[in-house]
């Protein structure tokens, strides 16, 4: 659609418009609530009520209001810096953690049309991986910066936990893009579309079954939440990497992790989910490319869920168990996937 | 003889934690659901506006019993205080005006931050004058100073007390005994 003119500042417009909706509309508005969300979905499930008091006279809405109490709290708070000999990289780790995880969000493909992504780029899954690498560096700089031993720990463990899960993440994908031939998300996703045997949607969960899983597991590992929070382990190491960080900065830590939530869901639903594919449903009218859309939101929460339900079941893990997850397990397991699918491909006339 | 230690072997299908997960994890759903929707098995009690009783022999905020004619029943016999571990207990003690009555507080001062709520001073008390039943939580104050509580707080719950005077037992007056906790 034309908005000006000029067709290069009509595209500098799209693309703002989209990350304005996508990213700062969905996703953080999205984590915002998920911070509600999970406090809520982890008391019912522990038989709790869960935080609702706070209030505007009578209206207390459940607790939602504690999606506005929190940030004025955490605004208010002071910003504490510990005696560090390296305060400015203790107040720019929450940003290096913040940045990249919402950069991802522009290679998403949110719906039908080569427009409906930020960046309208065929690197797709590679400049997923890329960014996600640099995710460990806020992290890492935050429990170097704390000048703290608990943070350090804890910094040490996520940097080795994230770089051994980041392989099997990886490879795990790997059958993907060799299964629709393409690293673009927009292609995989229409590749999505197409009807297999017996009807059933040519989805990455009945392609890949496995590396689902894999990737499930791994990314939750990445995103250090538990079953995989070693990094936090608040039994162990008070509170890990961010046992320092008080009042916005460790707001902005927090919403990392609810930000990389939405993210694995909505690169879990893209890969594996058909993206924003229905089955049966196609066309391009404007209420069906809404429809589609709206599919795609209700998958990625529907993985949200998923993740929230793992958090709060599963007891965390042993660092050494971590470790040994990752690598011996994990990896080998994303190997053979690879393998299998190989040679299947090598066999199957596509 | 050595003895045979049964370990825990876990099948295959546990130890590959996929399927165990997901049963965890059907139980967790089926309760989240269960707590949504109608039938719930929240134990929550929302604390303010619904209380926990608490038991008979709570140990609460102190009070002082008031005789019948509304005067303190405390003799100054400064037992309580002496038993206190914690030393929060201060009375002065003046003489009275009543001719039965050698002693009265003039003042009876509890450093609540200091209590420890042993409840030895109820113990030791053969007036039955001072006594923990008030059931009330120990008060939240804004300031240091307020937290000791002087003759008036202690008055403000009190309990009229027909227990029997002194030490002695005595069967006429112990006919009245309201609680059955003052049988000194």
């Amino acid at each position: 659609m034309q908005l000006l003119a000029n067709p290069v500042l009509n595209q500098i417009v799209w693309t703002l418009i989209k990350f304005a909706g996508f990213v700062l509309v969905f996703v953080l508005g999205l984590a915002t609530v998920l911070t509600w969300t999970e406090r809520k979905f982890s008391a019912l499930m522990q038989n709790r009520l869960g935080p609702n008091r706070a209030n505007f006279g009578k209206i207390r809405a459940g607790g939602l209001l504690h999606m506005l109490a929190d940030p004025i709290k955490m605004l208010t708070k002071e910003a504490f810096t510990p005696d560090t000999p390296n305060p400015w990289m203790f107040t720019l780790a929450p940003l290096v953690a913040f940045v990249p995880a919402l950069v991802i969000f522009a290679v998403i493909p949110f719906g039908p049309g080569e427009n409906m992504m930020i960046a309208t780029t065929d690197l797709g899954i590679l400049f997923i991986f890329a960014l996600s690498s640099l995710n460990v560096y806020g992290t890492v700089m935050g429990s170097w910066a704390s000048n703290n031993k608990w943070s350090l720990m804890g910094g040490l463990r996520i940097s080795a936990q994230m770089i051994s899960y980041e392989v099997a993440v990886g490879l795990s994908l790997c059958g993907v893009f060799m299964i629709y031939n393409s690293t673009d998300l927009q292609s995989i996703v229409v590749e999505q579309g197409r009807q297999t045997f017996l009807g059933l949607p040519a989805w990455g969960i009945l392609t890949q079954p496995l590396a689902f899983i894999l990737y499930l597991t791994c990314a939750i590992a990445e995103n250090k939440r538990a079953p995989f929070d070693t990094a936090e382990a608040e039994s162990e190491l008070t509170a890990g990497y961010w046992t320092e960080y008080s009042a916005m900065g460790w707001a902005v830590l927090a919403l990392v992790e609810f930000v990389e939530i939405i993210l694995i869901g909505c690169v879990g639903a893209t890969l594996f989910l058909g993206g924003w594919n229905i089955p049966g449903v196609h066309g391009d009218t404007p209420g069906l490319v809404m429809l589609q859309i709206g599919a795609f939101v209700v998958k990625v929460i529907f993985l949200i869920l998923v993740q929230m339900t793992i958090r709060w079941t599963l007891p965390r893990f042993r660092y050494d168990q971590v470790m040994r997850l990752g690598w011996r397990i994990m990896l080998p397991a994303a190997l053979l996937n690879l393998l299998v699918t190989g040679v299947v491909l090598a066999f199957i006339d596509r | 003889m050595a003895k045979l230690v049964n370990r825990f072997e876990p099948a295959f299908m546990e130890q590959s934690y996929v399927f165990e997960a997901v049963k965890g994890m059907a139980i967790t759903s089926r309760q989240f659901l269960r707590n949504l929707f109608g039938r719930r098995d929240v134990v929550t009690v929302q604390y303010p506006e619904v209380k926990h009783p608490y038991t008979p022999r709570f140990r609460g905020r102190h009070l002082l019993t008031k005789r019948d004619d509304g005067q303190v029943r405390c003799v100054a016999c400064m037992l309580c205080a002496t038993a206190c571990p914690a030393n929060c207990i201060t009375i002065v003690a003046a003489e009275s005006s009543d001719h039965d009555i050698e002693k009265y507080p003039s003042t009876f001062e509890i450093d609540l931050l200091k209590c420890i709520y042993c409840g030895f001073c109820e113990e030791a008390c053969p007036c039955d004058a001072i006594r923990m039943d008030s059931g009330v939580h120990s008060v939240p104050t804004g300031n240091r100073r307020d937290q000791k509580f002087g003759k008036i707080n202690l008055l403000e719950l009190a309990k009229l007390s027909t227990a029997s005077q002194g030490g002695e037992f005595r069967a006429s007056s112990h006919e009245g005994t309201a609680h059955g906790r003052g049988e000194h």
